[in-house]
């Protein structure tokens, strides 16, 4: 299976990724090649194994609902580009 | 041609925890902007989730209460998308192993009829924060207290068949969350919020049509207008020989119409995958078990139970049953008057509808269920007449003290003495010959007019069954 330059530069753009040419072209190489890999992958039998979701087998730990945390709001807009009001303020949003 | 909806609906319930799904930052409502996003919710580098007990337990709760299949690992996925009040970049959420699988959900009628509703699944996720995009010279600010605030998402199979039933399903769904008290369930608030899916195709065909996804409907009435609105415009569309395009639409309230808000297809490539820094959430029969334990009694078996205990009919048992609060309510008015008919039509008439003028709900009533036992208790030793008694809860209301005692102070204790009622029937039966004649040609309403006379005359008072019984008797003879 291959990876067209049409498809990497969707899913660039889905990610918000500024590529170059040459960029696109290793991608699509890239990409291509570990399609490769996982179609070589299917042939083998998976009917008796489980989905793996994470590659460490164990499970979650939970935490208690409790508030644990204080204001910091002043702190943490210091170091944004941009406050006003309590708001982080943002390029305008046009939906 | 004859044309049939479907539609589905997603409700986004927010979950009522202390703290957010992934931080231990209070979800707490109304609090200044910003005040509660801490590192994680700003999706500081470096920091990491670890889930809620609290929020996992009433996702299991919820599953329990509508019979569905409860996941024994759940899992964690990323779903992408850029928007500045999605901080990470990506929405922690459920895809493929949801914590809650098929379930189904018995909606009712107005006409008592009940109809199941599948439920596909419910899943948790976290909430956004929120963009104002008023005048901020040209930018907008950007409040993420309410991001990470954990959501349970209901997506309903598309059974419902028209805006009816939608809204049933939607204030079933809100009997049970408050029922189980996993949610306050506020809709202006945006405790709960429906997406709903609609789409037409001929009577008597199976293929579903091109569907509509409809944002922003938050109350009980926008979702049955919004939806009609756009059973309507694609209707429309496909009788003009045109084609309904797959996209989201938002629902105007104001101009009551829906418009379109992007194209689904290009836009929503979310490009899901299994969130690495999350395990996955495992639960055995022992924790599914005792949570079952907590279960509530629930609104149709508390139904069934107010018809089989207090022999109330089936649509009173619905009306009553269908809030927790107004259920609580009506038993201890019940027990503490042992008239469960009578408090049943003095909590659905007089209460409610004052509840409802003022805009306020059973819990805050002015008029405790012991205060309006007391009132209930005085029609029923005849006391006072059940007309009298709507002047006494006017009084309660107003705050001028018990039953007892404002009949008391008013004097407006019934007469039930025979020969001060006979006296008054006399009097108006001397006084008005016509009337007299009319009733022994047989115009037997005129019976009305004596009633009439006489109550006025007693102020009210005289006790109406002796009153009719006496008429009777003078009348005829």
């Amino acid at each position: 299976m291959s990876i067209e330059l049409g498809d990497v530069e969707n899913i660039a753009h889905l990610a918000r990724l500024d590529l170059t040419e040459k960029e696109k072209e290793e991608a699509a190489s890239s990409m291509s090649n570990i399609l490769n890999l996982i179609d070589q992958m299917q042939s083998v039998n998976t009917d008796d194994v489980a989905p793996l979701a994470h590659a460490f087998d164990t499970a979650q730990r939970l935490r208690e609902d409790k508030v644990t945390e204080t204001d910091q709001r002043d702190e943490l807009q210091k170091i944004a580009p941009e406050a006003e009001d309590g708001l982080f303020l943002v390029p305008k949003v046009i939906e | 041609m004859e044309w049939e909806t479907v539609i589905g609906l997603e409700v986004h319930v927010q979950l009522a925890t202390a703290s957010k799904l992934f931080s231990g930052t209070s979800t707490e409502f109304g609090a200044q902007p910003n005040t509660q996003a801490n590192i994680y919710d700003l999706a500081m580098p470096g920091t990491l989730p670890v889930l809620n007990a609290e929020a996992l337990r009433m996702a299991v709760k919820f599953g329990l209460a509508i019979d569905a299949e409860i996941g024994k690992t759940s899992v964690f996925d990323r779903k992408n998308y850029f928007y500045p009040d999605l901080p990470k970049g990506y929405q922690t959420s459920q895809l493929d192993f949801p914590t809650v699988g098929k379930g189904q959900l018995v909606i009712d009628m107005e006409d008592g009829s009940q109809r199941t509703i599948g439920v596909t699944r419910a899943h948790m996720e976290e909430d956004a924060g929120k963009s104002l995009h008023e005048d901020f010279h040209g930018k907008t600010g950007i409040d993420l207290n309410r991001a990470g605030t954990p959501l349970l998402e209901i997506v309903s199979e598309p059974d419902l068949r028209n805006a009816r039933e939608a809204v049933a399903y939607l204030k079933k769904l809100h009997s049970i969350i408050l029922y189980l008290g996993i949610s306050d369930g506020d809709m202006s608030q945006g405790s709960m919020r429906c997406d709903a899916n609609v789409s037409v195709r001929p009577k008597g065909t199976t293929e579903l049509g091109n569907r509509t996804e409809i944002k922003n409907i938050n109350s009980f009435r926008f979702v049955e207008k919004a939806i009609n609105i756009e059973v309507q415009r694609q209707i429309d569309i496909i009788e003009d020989g045109g084609k309904i395009v797959q996209e989201t639409r938002l629902y105007d309230a104001d101009k009551n119409e829906t418009r379109s808000m992007r194209s689904k297809e290009v836009a929503n490539d979310y490009r899901y995958f299994p969130e690495p820094d999350l395990l996955p959430i495992v639960i055995d029969d022992a924790y599914i078990e005792s949570v079952r334990t907590t279960l509530p009694e629930l609104p149709d078996i508390k139904k069934q139970r107010f018809q089989d205990e207090y022999a109330l009919s089936e649509y009173d048992a619905m009306i009553l049953s269908s809030d927790l609060s107004t259920a609580d309510y009506f038993e201890e008015v019940a027990k503490a008057c042992g008239d469960a008919k009578l408090s049943a039509n003095w909590v659905m008439g007089d209460l409610q509808a004052s509840l409802n003028k003022d805009e306020i709900s059973i819990s805050e009533s002015p008029i405790s269920s012991d205060a309006l036992a007391g009132l209930i208790k005085r029609i029923k030793d005849n006391t006072i007449s059940s007309k009298i008694a709507k002047t006494v809860f006017e009084a309660m209301l107003a705050g001028e003290g018990d039953a007892d005692s404002i009949i008391e102070s008013k004097g407006l204790k019934q007469v039930t003495d025979a020969g001060a009622i006979e006296k008054m029937v006399d009097e108006v039966i001397a006084n008005n010959p016509a009337q007299v004649q009319q009733f022994k040609e047989g115009k037997e309403q005129v019976i009305g007019f004596f009633v009439g006379q006489i109550m006025k005359a007693s102020q009210g008072k005289a006790n109406p069954a002796q009153v009719n019984q006496l008429l009777k008797e003078k009348l005829s003879s």
